[in-house]
């Protein structure tokens, strides 16, 4: 908009040219950029992609190896955090598990996102019995703690990374379904589906044209979100021991491992900690960025 | 002349800084007079409202920035005062009245305690003292049972209700000036001129003055004793009421008021203005309607069909012939748009027949409906909701060729280009996305995407109350040059009675949602049979000062015939 321009709307009062036509919106990238939460939160999550990416040529030690050094030394310059009771060096245990926390967050997001998506989209779209019985389980499902139906999964898959993994997303699936339900309600409710409806549009056209990109913004925002939900619950159920296993350096398992040593050797505690604490603020941020780049009226400031 | 009350001086408004600002308001100087109605009227974009919440310091903090300029009031300047001290003005000197009614109560506060409040706190009133003044104004603005009023919660009363409320909190203080932001825009016809009268005899009993914001040049013409009009910010011209309307000096005054329509223009002429040479005649008949009911039932809690029931729609029936308009009028409620819908089968009648081009539309089958959709497009109020955002407009056109398999590859391209031209638009402009057009752009997008399929039948709902009057004015040019030169029928939904008279060659009243009254346009606009079609007609106001006011004919109710339609005249029926 430039100065002679006093309203968009005004531009013109109606001259059949599009003179009002404003200049596109700037890219996706740059809107996000430009906001500070999003700016932060990307360079965060930027930083553990390239940790994960990278951790067999930066990390100074095998992760694995035991009595890499002393044992529960604290850190030094050989050892910048330190290694834990089998002398193993906690710098290279975090970089390595920065590769599963990835994958956890891909893997159970991409579970919940997918499973939910449909669920919602089938639900919102249907009405009538198909919606009223769906949303119903969902609901039931919903009233139980996450951590309960993914204990339960865990119950019957058996224990272990992977399985944990997978029993989060399962464990997320009502609470995706449920936000692209209303979404979808929402959508349903405005004139251009209705338009599209009158233009003779069939089921397929109208969900996969005119519904789904019009749902999948705001879910990309929650998905980025429930990316650092599920990183959370991950290292809660390796605390718990049903997750990672003894000797996967994984941030949730870390931390329960130090249990014991929490006075003699902290840094065992502190370093995951904050590993775990600073990616679920960095995926918070870049959500929120993400939320805020993709609303148009945000965009236009 | 009286003395001035406030004076505004070289206003200047901008959204943002730098070079990149977006300036709202330039340069915009007024007087108002003690008692006087200034009437502030623009488009959309004009600047008009952002330039009385400047003066309230009612804009948002960060976003808009007030460049220059004083507004004296009291010898003081309100653009400098210090927030506290323009709270103590707020809702004491100077109140406000806002558009929308629904939102501008707080929901979840009794109406008594609503009203009180300011009272309490500006005028030092005892809760006593202030609930019996409460009751006062309550009175005063023609809301009865005041007591019981005073206990209510704002979702239990109706629109007009509230802006009774509104009005009775603007002036329980006793201001000086009142900011009216368009008063009755969300108003029904009928209610607007209750509100207007109540104003009016208001602003004579308290001599408060008013800013008016509005759009609309028949409330201008029936309230104001002076006139600012604007346009992108500035002021264009300034006068008595009487001289802007009788001689305006500029041009854009001018093209305004002619873009205004005005009922009783057409009032002689049989059918709609001719706008080609050879116009397509009016043809057989291409919609039958019969008995079409439905009543809505909000959603019980589980699987329920329980709560309250809406009769949306009670026995509506009629006919449209090929190249003819017929008009649905009524108020907000009043079943017209549930109507169109039905007719489009966008939702399932209780019972009825819809027969269009000779198919019984309610008996078809899913993949029936959609093809015979392609002899049935919509066009919708809110052009911009309607299109959907994320997609590109060129794509928005093609799309019901697509999907009734007219056209594909490079002879759809070649189509839609054509389309764009055909209803006045750029060709090259097809990538971009609805959100890049103007209003009036967006509605000929919209008519475009609906016109390539070659319908028959046309349902527009209220295809330019959304609109500026200028852009109306040639939305509806372009509307009227169709259906002349294709030979389209509409059925045309509409609360503007002026816009009906210019465009249709039958009108059916609907209230409640039945029809009323139907009937060749002259027969129903000129001679109205039934009681409300007269009180519809007299409720509009007229964009012509010297006119008398007139009063408004007394509604009752309860009395109103609402049974079958009976011929009162050949081809002109009205309910019994």
């Amino acid at each position: 908009m430039t100065t002679e321009t006093l309203d968009p709307r005004s531009a013109d009062a109606d001259a059949p040219v599009a003179a009002s036509a404003r200049r596109k919106p700037r890219s996706f990238l740059a809107a996000l950029l430009r906001s500070p939460s999003g700016l932060i939160g990307l360079v965060i999550v930027g930083l553990l992609v390239v940790c994960a990416l990278t951790a067999p040529v930066i990390a100074p030690h095998d992760p694995l190896r035991m009595a890499a050094g002393p044992r529960l030394q604290p850190p030094t310059w050989d050892y910048w955090m330190g290694t834990d009771d089998f002398g193993r060096d906690v710098l290279s245990r975090i970089l390595y598990g920065a590769q599963l926390t990835l994958q956890i967050g891909v893997i159970a997001v991409g579970i919940s996102l997918t499973c939910g998506l449909l669920l919602g989209l089938v639900a919102g779209y249907s009405s009538g019995w198909t919606e009223r019985v769906l949303m119903r389980l969902v609901d039931v499902l919903f009233s139980f703690t996450e951590i309960v139906i993914a204990l339960a999964c865990l119950a019957i898959f058996g224990v272990g990374l992977t399985n944990a993994m997978i029993a989060i997303g399962i464990a997320s699936i009502p609470f995706y379904a449920r936000v692209t339900h209303s979404v979808v309600l929402v959508e349903k409710g405005k004139p251009y589906f209705e338009a599209a409806t009158a233009a003779g549009a069939g089921h397929l056209r109208l969900i996969f044209v005119h519904l789904l990109p019009n749902v999948v913004p705001t879910l990309i925002v929650v998905g980025t979100l429930g990316v650092s939900t599920a990183v959370l619950a991950a290292a809660g159920l390796s605390f718990l021991g049903l997750g990672a296993q003894p000797p996967e350096p994984e941030w949730g398992f870390m931390l329960s491992a130090s249990r014991d040593l929490i006075s003699r050797a902290p840094w065992m505690m502190i370093f995951p900690g904050l590993a775990i604490a600073v990616t679920v603020l960095g995926f918070n941020l870049l959500g929120d960025g993400v939320r805020e780049a993709l609303d148009p009226r945000q965009r236009q400031r | 002349m009286s003395e001035t009350l406030l004076s505004v001086q070289d206003l200047t408004v901008a959204f943002g800084r730098g070079p990149e600002r977006n300036v709202a308001v330039k340069g915009l100087s007024y007087d108002l007079r003690k008692g006087e109605t200034l009437a502030i009227v623009g488009e959309s974009g004009s600047g008009k409202s952002v330039s009385s919440m400047a003066l309230l310091g009612l804009l948002p903090p960060r976003s808009a920035c007030i460049e220059s300029g004083r507004a004296m009031f009291r010898d003081r300047d309100l653009l400098t005062l210090p927030e506290a001290d323009k709270r103590a003005l707020r809702g004491d000197a100077i109140t406000m009245i806002f558009q929308e009614p629904m939102t501008s109560l707080t929901p979840v506060l009794r109406i008594g305690l609503q009203l009180t409040e300011a009272l309490v706190e500006h005028k030092a009133m005892s809760q006593r003292e202030a609930e019996a003044r409460a009751r006062e104004m309550l009175r005063l603005v023609g809301l009865d049972q005041p007591e019981r009023r005073m206990r209510q919660f704002p979702h239990e009363l109706s629109g007009g209700m509230r802006q009774r409320v509104m009005i009775a909190m603007a002036m329980a203080a006793d201001p000086a000036i009142l900011i009216a932001d368009e008063p009755t825009t969300a108003l029904d016809v009928t209610v607007q001129a209750q509100i207007l009268n109540l104003m009016r005899g208001l602003k004579d009993q308290f001599s408060t003055s008013i800013i008016l914001i509005t759009h609309d040049m028949g409330v201008v013409a029936e309230m104001a004793d002076r006139v600012v009009v604007m346009n992108r910010g500035r002021k264009v011209e300034e006068g008595p009421v009487s001289t802007l309307f009788t001689a305006p000096k500029e041009a854009y005054t001018r093209r305004l008021l002619d873009a205004v329509p005005r009922l009783g223009a057409y009032a002689a002429a049989a059918e709609p203005r001719r706008v080609v040479e050879a116009p397509a005649p009016v043809g057989d008949t291409l919609v039958r309607a019969r008995g079409m009911s439905k009543t809505f039932s909000s959603g019980g809690f589980l699987f329920g069909r329980g709560g309250a029931t809406t009769r949306a729609m009670q026995d509506v029936g009629f006919e449209l012939k090929a190249g003819e308009t017929l008009a649905l009028v009524g108020e907000s409620g009043s079943g017209k748009s549930t109507t169109g819908r039905a007719v489009l089968r966008l939702m399932e009648l209780d019972a009825g027949e819809v027969e269009v081009d000779g198919v019984d539309v309610r008996n078809l089958s899913s993949s029936g409906l959609r093809k015979a959709r392609r002899r049935m497009q919509m066009i919708f109020q809110d052009p911009f909701a309607s299109l959907n955002p994320r997609m590109s407009v060129g794509k928005l056109v093609a799309e019901p060729m697509t999907i009734h398999g007219i056209a594909s590859g490079s002879e759809l391209d070649g189509r839609v280009e054509e389309l764009f031209r055909r209803v006045g638009l750029e060709a090259d402009h097809i990538r971009r996305y609805p959100h890049e057009f103007s209003g009036g752009q967006r509605q000929r997008i919209a008519i475009a995407r609906a016109l390539g399929v070659g319908p028959k039948l046309i349902v527009a709902d209220e295809p330019t109350s959304a609109l500026d009057v200028s852009v109306q004015a040639q939305v509806l040019e372009l509307m009227l040059e169709l259906q002349q030169s294709l030979g389209l029928a509409y059925l045309f939904i509409s609360h503007d009675m002026a816009v009906v008279e210019e465009v249709s060659h039958r009108v059916a009243v609907m209230r409640q949602g039945r029809i009323v009254e139907i009937g060749t346009r002259q027969a129903v606009l000129n001679a109205p049979a039934h009681a409300y079609t007269r009180a519809l007609l007299a409720a509009v106001p007229v964009p012509d000062p010297a006119r008398e006011r007139q009063v408004l004919p007394e509604l009752d109710v309860g009395t109103l015939p609402m049974g079958a339609l009976a011929e009162v005249a050949p081809g002109h029926m009205a309910a019994q």
